[in-house]
């Protein structure tokens, strides 16, 4: 016979396999739900002006948590291999307008907005507008400054406009010696590898994010090669000085005691003399692909 | 001779209702009504005849549409008045996260009283309306009973001049009336004034040295409870057993049967007529009481009049 | 005056024995804590975040408090009659509602402090030791405190005549309205008649500009909070507040209880 007690343990027993069922089912949805999606992002609310309006007192607030989505959505499309960052100035543009003092948001806009596709989302005259609003509403940020500088320099390669923001930014107090001296720089020869290593140099050493520094990173090394590239010809043209024909492969270059050994990319693969005889990357390097797509 | 306790002329009183609150309801019409000092007036009446009204307009918990009032000589929108006035609402509640205590002392800061006479004052009024083991309990585990006691306590916990009570005996069983009873005459012999209202109309046959009657809105009249019902007797009741069954004779038509028992009235001029033609019927008698017309009769044919006036009035379309 | 200290005091003793308060308090910490998660998942922006998120809790829930607690202080004592004893006592009906007002304000400035205190708890686990700039936080808290001492008195003012539910909706329409009110005046747009527009700039003076009250943004980025806004904000909640609680004793005074 059974006591009321049993009863209700049996009932809690089979609300707990219930609950489970529940759980599975739920894993099986969404196992579904992923593999019919096509576009599994969308923003819901576009207006900016609309979004501060819904935030009443509380959009900074509101800010820092379409910053946080744009921050995981890059990251999200990075690990995937995805290069489609239409959503990026959206989400940049509604963070940046609900509360325009979210500095890192600026930077981080700055360098994935103006950087052409993998790597960014290519739209670098959003990436110009975006930091305008945040010098705008931030005058003393100088960094912003030099951020508008990088983009004018890497991504539009606008050399004048790139010396006048590091002037610009140069004049506030705060800033770095540096600023002035790219400014006369910039302002005197345009694009020099030195130049780029620098400044790449400078947003790497002062990154806290982390995708910044990585994509810094690569900048790095891929100016890191050229540089070695550079030296590399130079030797190959001291060789053809010296004995009159173009080298067609590294080990020439060793044999006339010209290098000591086969010189390795920053990856490790050892670099290959290709057509006309300069330096090109080894077909086995990744820095290979990288330096194909930076250079479209 | 002292000004009287309470003044009250034309008070009246209008609700608006419908739509629009264009209709208007009177639920008091030019009430006016004196209490003397010291007396114990009981306001009597059907339910929505209007006591509450009075009593509610008298505490300026409501405002009238015209007439004035006066309590202890003083206009009743004057509240410094209120020092000497104590009242316990009608279904009284309080704030049920408070204990008896606590709601006492209260209610005793706004009388100015010092904290030592507040302590004093309450433990003896807690004790007098018998709540003394439930003082540390907190107000929402009362029942009405309870209830109403701590609403009588709070009344005159300042000892007023005038106690103004609303429906006192709701909710208590005999013992707890009897006590109330017993609270109102001490409160008379102390020369305080108490207006009381209730339909209960054997409390106000006991207590009350005068009535106001009040049906439909309107006073129907005040006086001493005999004055209301008048003086005459309605004769002669008697009570009766029959020896045996089978029996009949005339009275015992007449006669209403309550089990074994028979009572019939008469004429106190056809008293012993009767028991002899009991006698001859070897009735058994059991009493012979005074008819005494009650309040609650007088009461009922009042309210049987005012009916019919309403229902002639319908009836003819004025 | 004693009075009114009297009523004030039975009401804070009110809100004490009252549990949902506490549940309430709970979900402010609760949010507080989150915002110590969120911070962390926000980059660069982590002490900022907390700040944010912790006002934002502080605001809201003390916003629900006043909104129905603030309603509930009037209506409740209508409904449920236990005003009627206390008006036949020597005290004035103006002296009920501000004592009314001043318990809860008390209750709500207890509550906040308990908050505040643990979003300090909160920014301490991102950034030790705290900082001058860090003080400011309780210039933020103090004009949140403000402003809902103002929304009391609406909530009282919107109950004396009307029930409660629609009192409920009236203030928080108010609220909503008032922080929009500096919009109002400065509104420019094509198809609107100069003497529109002077209606709206009259409207946008008659609301309780509650923007006033709002300091958080700077707060959140350690922008320093000019001392002339903390007076003038000041200013304006007891000016705004007394005349609102006066009409609220004008109402109240003539109306006839059920």
């Amino acid at each position: 016979m059974k006591s009321a007690t049993t009863v209700r343990v049996v009932f809690v027993f089979l609300l707990i396999l219930g609950f489970g069922g529940v759980w599975q089912l739920q894993r099986r949805i969404d196992r579904e739900r992923s593999a019919a999606s096509v576009e599994a992002d969308d923003l819901m609310l576009r207006s900016p002006w609309m979004l501060k309006r819904l935030s009443l007192e509380y959009a900074p607030l509101m800010g820092a948590i379409y910053w946080t989505r744009a921050v995981q959505y890059y990251g999200e499309k990075h690990r995937l291999h995805q290069s489609d960052l239409a959503l990026l100035w959206p989400l940049l543009d509604i963070a940046t307008t609900l509360d325009p003092q979210i500095l890192p948001a600026y930077r981080f806009g700055s360098i994935f907005l103006g950087e052409k596709p993998p790597g960014g989302a290519g739209e670098p005259d959003r990436a110009i507008e975006l930091l305008n609003r945040g010098i705008q509403a931030n005058p003393d940020a100088w960094r912003l400054y030099q951020d508008l500088g990088n983009l004018y320099y890497f991504d539009l390669h606008d050399y004048p406009k790139a010396a006048a923001a590091f002037e610009e930014g140069s004049k506030n107090p705060k800033s770095y010696i540096w600023m002035k001296v790219m400014a006369a720089k910039i302002a005197a020869q345009g694009e020099s590898p030195e130049t780029s290593y620098f400044l790449w140099k400078q947003v790497y050493e002062t990154a806290t994010d982390l995708s910044i520094k990585k994509n810094a990173e690569e900048h790095l090394v891929l100016m890191q090669a050229e540089l070695e590239m550079k030296s590399i010809n130079q030797l190959a043209d001291q060789f053809e000085k010296q004995t009159g024909h173009r080298a067609t492969r590294m080990s020439e270059l060793v044999d006339a005691g010209l290098l000591k050994s086969v010189p390795r990319d920053p990856n490790g693969y050892p670099y290959v003399l290709g057509e006309g005889g300069k330096a090109e990357f080894n077909l086995n390097s990744p820095l290979l692909e990288k330096s194909l797509l930076l250079n479209r | 001779m002292p000004p009287p306790a309470i003044e009250i002329e034309n008070l009246s009183k209008e609700y608006p209702y419908g739509f629009l609150n264009l209709k208007k309801r009177r639920s008091l019409e030019s009430l006016t009504m004196q209490v003397d000092s010291g007396e114990i007036f009981g306001f009597l009446g059907p339910n929505g005849a209007g006591k509450s009204t009075t009593i509610k307009l008298l505490m300026r918990l409501i405002f009238p549409t015209s007439g004035t009032a006066r309590i202890l000589g003083k206009p009743i929108d004057d509240v410094s008045m209120h020092q000497s006035i104590g009242y316990l609402p009608e279904q009284p509640y309080f704030y049920d996260y408070l204990t008896a205590a606590e709601l006492l002392d209260y209610f005793a800061r706004f009388h100015n009283l010092t904290a030592v006479d507040r302590r004093e004052r309450i433990e003896k009024l807690l004790k007098k309306v018998g709540l003394e083991t439930a003082r540390k309990i907190q107000l929402r585990k009362y029942s009405k009973g309870m209830l109403q006691r701590v609403g009588l306590a709070q009344a005159i916990l300042h000892d007023p001049q005038v106690v103004v009570l609303d429906e006192p005996m709701s909710g208590l069983d005999p013992l707890g009336r009897r006590e109330v009873r017993d609270i109102i005459l001490e409160l008379k012999k102390q020369g305080r004034t108490v207006l009381f209202s209730t339909h209960i109309l054997f409390d106000a046959e006991m207590l009350c040295d005068r009535v106001g009657v009040i049906v439909g809105g309107k006073l129907r009249g005040t006086g001493t409870p005999g004055e209301m019902v008048g003086m005459q007797s309605h004769g002669m009741e008697i009570l009766f057993e029959l020896a045996g069954p089978g029996q009949t004779f005339p009275l015992l038509e007449k006669a209403t049967k309550t089990g074994e028992r028979y009572r019939v009235q008469t004429p106190e001029s056809e008293l012993y007529a009767r028991l002899e033609e009991l006698r001859g019927a070897n009735a058994r008698i059991l009493s012979v009481v005074q008819i005494k017309p009650t309040l609650e009769e007088f009461f009922m044919n009042l309210v049987e009049r005012d009916r019919a006036q309403a229902t002639a009035v319908e009836v003819s379309g004025r | 005056m004693r009075n009114v200290w009297t009523v004030a005091t039975n009401t804070f003793r009110e809100a004490v024995r009252d549990r949902v308060l506490y549940n309430l308090v709970f979900f402010a910490l609760l949010m507080i804590g989150a915002a110590i998660l969120v911070g962390q998942i926000s980059i660069g922006i982590e002490e900022s975040v907390i700040i944010s998120l912790g006002l934002a809790a502080i605001s809201i829930i003390g916003i629900f408090i006043a909104v129905f607690i603030g309603v509930g202080l009037v209506s409740k004592e209508m409904d449920k009659r236990t005003l009627y004893a206390l008006l036949a006592k020597p005290v004035e009906r103006w002296q009920f509602l501000v004592g009314k007002f001043a318990g809860l304000a008390m209750t709500l400035t207890v509550n906040t402090a308990a908050m505040t205190v643990g979003l300090y708890l909160a920014l301490l686990t991102v950034k030790h030791p705290l900082d001058g700039s860090d003080w400011q936080l309780l210039l933020a808290v103090y004009l949140i405190l403000l402003k809902l001492a103002l929304i009391v008195a609406l909530a009282m003012l919107f109950s004396c005549f009307t029930s409660p539910f629609l009192a409920i909706l009236f203030t928080v329409g108010i609220y909503v309205a008032g922080l929009f009110a500096a919009e109002l005046r400065t509104m420019q747009a094509v198809n609107l008649t100069p003497s529109t527009m002077r209606a709206f700039r009259a409207v946008s003076y008659v609301l309780p500009n509650f923007e006033n009250f709002n300091v958080m943004g700077m707060v959140a980025h350690s922008r320093p909070v000019p001392p002339g806004l903390v007076w003038q904000a000041t200013a304006y909640a007891v000016l705004y507040g007394a005349l609102v609680l006066a009409g609220a004793a004008l109402i109240f005074s003539r109306r006839n209880l059920k």
